[in-house]
């Protein structure tokens, strides 16, 4: 059972909401549905799923939806229509109490703009959800030091929130939310307000935080690189639908339409694909023990290379085997290619990414090899598959190609 | 058109003068019970000021001047300002003006406050209470006098009720307008974490409040010490009472030197409010 199930979620703003709903549902557009009743579709019939211990990343431009949707979840947006569901209970049939204690219970919230309380200093702050459910106060401090501690700001305690900077307020506001052990947290584009080095800073925060704790997260944001740096899957929301659903690495490799085009082409790619996603099958090997310098200097030739890769019968990378060396032990009327194989070859595995590749092709000789973990060879990177990557173009489909013009192999 | 007017009238004044004997017929025992516990507090109040010796109470004024402001300046002004009434031979009626202030001012804030708590929240009560408030501070204070003789009798109760319907408007626009202060995004973060409306209230949009609304008692205060001249015609006594034996025999010393008494407590009452103020949210606001 998915944590959170959203299914046909609809959110009409206006002074006769429920009206549009039949309007909805015969396909009417936003403009039309705009133009004859002035109430305007926020979401439009929604659904989705977010599984436990997911990082799911609401991605949209202003005005997409995106923090409708959020707040639809805890309902502080009271949904039109549709369900929500979280661990199989429906919250939009749920009266004012219990709604109430259940985000008290499941939900802690993070908000753009911080939202810490002024009066309060940074501990009360972190405590506060626990202040609210009347824990008693030597415990609900307890709890939120540790709190303040996951965040590394314990040492601030005490101090008032207007001493704090963006990025350390918005530590405490993860504290928060964090104190309560919730099940769900809510994050409302939670980095947007603060500085690029800052936010970069905290998403690594994040990613470590949620190593450790497997909260499922709700994570809003207009930002690609932080989509794709965060999200485990990506909605892309746009006027009120979804364009499209997917891993990072989907997204970047084929997206939807134009409006998913568009956001990608600036995204930084390097740190979204992997290996796995850019390597190309080498286009010839030498198997030891079968092969000769003869093969070999004809698989070289025949596909433009200068090296060749030396694997054992059981795909097991062995080593490499250079023209030049091959040439003169073909003169020499030696058959063993074990003789001139260099045998300490800089790999990677499978899930590297293209961000920490880069530094090690930029220096090799020959091309990269990718090995999984029994050391198999996967495939190989060549200097051309990165360029291609990270233009964007691409390159699943454009395998053989990529091979074809591979450098000097 | 003025024969129209002559023969064609709305007899508003009627109205209200009969409305008002109905009033007074009905309300007149309550009026009254709450008339003598009122000017029960009063005269307890006052007599505590004047029980204490002079220096004891100057003394203490200039350090609950000390005690809030944290300023000497302040403190010695408080001294010798209330040291020179002393000496104009205003005390007794210095102390009587000063316990119908804090009196009314009481009242203002225990009516006031919760009107403005509840205007804050709710739109139509603000948009009920609005127009009520407009009357209270616009209607020349010498209408309502009259009325209010049978209602609490001539004395400080009247007093202190006119000075109520002048000086407790602010109390309540200012409370209104520090609950509609808070910023959204807070009362949205309490709501999310499930906040009930009473901690709402009392954990985030009183405190944050607490600045306005003590402006807005500030300005009662500066209001009911406006009005003590008028509450003198209506059997208050105090400096107000002096101001106006002196206006009636034209002695213009006399009068002055009640004014310039009246001046020094509201001096004192203003800072002190202020910096209690500013103390309430010093310690978040930068």
């Amino acid at each position: 059972m998915p944590k959170i199930k959203v299914t046909n979620l609809t959110k009409v703003f206006g002074k006769h909401p429920s009206g549009v709903l039949p309007l909805l549902a015969q396909g009417e557009s936003r403009e039309s549905i705009f133009k004859k009743t002035k109430h305007v579709v926020g979401l439009n019939r929604i659904s989705f799923s977010v599984r436990e211990g997911e990082l799911l990343v609401v991605m949209g431009l202003s005005g997409s939806g995106k923090s409708t949707l959020l707040r639809c979840i805890n309902r502080l947006i009271e949904p039109t229509g549709g369900s929500i569901c979280i661990d199989g209970e429906d919250i939009t049939k749920l009266p004012p109490k219990e709604l109430r204690l259940k985000r008290q219970q499941k939900f802690g919230m993070v908000f753009q703009h911080f939202a810490l309380f002024p009066h309060y200093n940074v501990l009360r702050n972190a405590a506060y959800g626990l202040e609210l459910m009347n824990v008693p106060k030597a415990e609900r401090e307890k709890k939120g030091l540790e709190a303040l501690e996951r965040v590394g700001l314990d040492a601030w305690a005490k101090a008032m929130p207007n001493k704090l900077s963006g990025g350390m307020k918005q530590r405490v506001g993860l504290a928060r939310a964090l104190a309560l052990d919730p099940e769900i947290l809510l994050m409302d584009e939670a980095f947007s307000a603060l500085d690029p080095l800052t936010r970069r800073e905290m998403q690594s925060e994040l990613l470590r935080l949620q190593h450790e704790m497997h909260k499922t997260i709700l994570f809003i944001s207009h930002d690609m690189d932080e989509a794709l740096n965060l999200g485990d899957r990506i909605i892309l929301l746009r006027d009120g639908d979804i364009v499209q659903e997917g891993t990072p690495e989907d997204i970047l490799a084929n997206p939807a339409d134009d409006y998913v085009a568009d956001f990608v082409r600036h995204a930084d790619r390097s740190r979204v694909l992997t290996t796995r996603s850019i390597m190309v099958p080498a286009s010839a090997v030498a198997v030891l023990g079968v092969d000769g310098p003869h093969t070999a200097l004809r698989k070289i030739r025949h596909h433009g290379l200068s090296s060749l890769f030396v694997m054992d019968a059981f795909h097991t990378l062995l080593g490499l085997v250079r023209e030049d060396e091959l040439e003169s032990m073909r003169l020499r009327g030696k058959r063993d290619l074990a003789e001139i194989m260099e045998t300490d070859l800089t790999t990677v595995g499978l899930d590297v990414s293209l961000n920490d590749t880069i530094p090690i092709i930029a220096s090799l000789p020959y091309p990269l090899p990718v090995v999984d973990d029994r050391n198999k060879l996967q495939g190989v990177i060549l200097r051309g598959t990165v360029l291609e990557a990270l233009g964007g173009n691409g390159c699943s489909d454009e395998t053989g190609e990529c091979t074809a013009t591979g450098e000097q192999q | 058109m003025s024969d129209f007017f002559s023969s064609f009238r709305i007899p508003i004044g009627e109205g209200i003068d009969s409305a008002l004997e109905l009033v007074v017929s009905t309300v007149e025992p309550v009026t009254l019970a709450f008339s003598s516990v009122v000017e029960k507090w009063i005269d307890q109040v006052e007599n505590f000021l004047l029980w204490l010796p002079v220096p004891v109470t100057v003394l203490f004024f200039a350090f609950c001047a000390w005690l809030v402001a944290r300023k000497l300046g302040f403190a010695i002004f408080s001294a010798i300002g209330f040291l020179l009434i002393a000496s104009m031979n205003l005390w007794p009626a210095a102390m009587n003006t000063l316990s119908l202030v804090v009196v009314s001012t009481l009242l203002a804030v225990l009516i006031g406050v919760p009107i403005g708590i509840l205007a804050g929240i709710s739109r139509s009560v603000e948009r009920i209470i609005t127009p009520v408030l407009d009357v209270m501070q616009t209607m020349p204070s010498f209408v309502y006098l009259i009325p209010i003789f049978p209602l609490f009798g001539l004395g400080k109760v009247a007093a202190v009720f006119a000075t109520l319907v002048f000086a407790l408007p602010p109390a309540i626009r200012m409370t209104c307008l520090g609950i509609r202060q808070v910023p959204p995004e807070l009362v949205e973060c309490a709501e999310a974490f499930g906040a009930t409306r009473w901690q709402r209230l009392f954990k985030l949009e009183l405190p944050l409040a607490a600045p306005t609304i003590l402006a807005g008692i500030n300005q009662t205060v500066m209001l009911a010490l406006s009005m003590v001249v008028i509450s003198a015609m209506i059997g208050a006594q105090g400096l107000g009472g002096e101001v106006w034996k002196a206006i009636n025999r034209l002695q213009v010393d006399m009068a002055f030197e009640a004014g310039i008494g009246i001046v020094i407590i509201a001096i004192f009452l203003d800072r002190l409010l202020q910096k209690l103020g500013l103390r309430a949210s010093s310690r978040w606001q930068s």
